[in-house]
């Protein structure tokens, strides 16, 4: 059965998409990370795109439950790597992510939520979800 | 019009969505699309394809290169015998869904491609049509 991997480092769960997925596997995803979320208690979950060269309505909704179910289990979620035609795509198809945290590259991302795991609360809820 | 060259694929399963994918990622490199314009193209029609499904209760998607006069392009023809769409104004609005999704398929696909037809009505099927041209 095909899965899609899904790696703790330190605090963060880490995923890299590197298939074109189809619906079900996307569902899946967003299953296993929920679970696994809980069983690592890890604070942070980093999702590489660099090598999908589409992201569309329903790998888009993925990605914001994703972020939505992370928040609820005290995570913050960030997406790194889309590629500029998947970037350009997204906006023209009306998609606007709602509640996910962007970075260009796994570093960055990793930065960034060191970053907003050490905010407090209140700061994070002050800056808001977009 | 000239139809150089068609496919047909059965859209049934979510595996036959990645399907219809890799073949309109193809045939878009094959006829000179930009990458943007193959991965608006490739998205329009995942997002079509995937209502054949939700909404159709499946059906085919025809690929077609064709060519007229100064310019080449690709069509997609989507076909399902579901229930039909009842209000088709209504269907291509932003946001509005009766499947449970973003509402985003119809519209989006629309803005994603150069033309865009849709024949349904209820009872009938629905039979949506995409079009994009090679910019010159």
């Amino acid at each position: 059965m095909e899965q899609i991997p899904i790696l703790k480092v330190g605090r963060c769960l880490l995923v890299s998409i590197q298939i074109d997925m189809h619906d079900k596997l996307a569902m899946a995803l967003q299953d296993d990370l929920t679970q696994k979320l809980v069983e690592t208690r890890a604070r942070g979950v980093l999702i590489d795109i660099s090598a999908l060269d589409l992201v569309d309505s329903f790998i888009g909704r993925m990605l914001s439950n994703i972020a939505a179910m992370a928040r609820v289990l005290d995570a913050q979620t960030v997406v790194v790597g889309m590629r500029p035609q998947v970037a350009i795509t997204l906006v023209e198809l009306g998609l606007t992510l709602p509640g996910i945290q962007t970075a260009l590259d796994v570093d960055r991302g990793l930065a960034l939520i060191s970053k907003l795991m050490d905010e407090p609360e209140g700061d994070r809820g002050a800056r808001g979800a977009h | 019009m000239h139809v150089e060259r068609t496919s047909t694929l059965e859209v049934r399963t979510s595996e036959d969505v990645v399907r219809v994918r890799q073949e309109v990622r193809n045939r878009s490199a094959a006829v000179g699309f930009s990458l943007v314009d193959q991965t608006k193209f490739v998205t329009a029609a995942s997002e079509i394809a995937r209502n054949t499904i939700d909404h159709g209760g499946g059906g085919s998607a025809r690929i077609e290169t064709i060519t007229i006069p100064g310019k080449r392009g690709l069509r997609l023809v989507f076909e399902d015998q579901g229930p039909g769409i009842a209000d088709i104004e209504l269907a291509m609005q932003d946001g509005y869904s009766t499947a449970g999704g973003l509402g985003m398929g119809m519209p989006g696909s629309k803005r994603l491609s150069n033309e865009f037809y849709v024949e349904s009505a209820p009872g009938k099927g629905t039979k949506i049509t995409l079009v994009r041209w090679k910019s010159v």
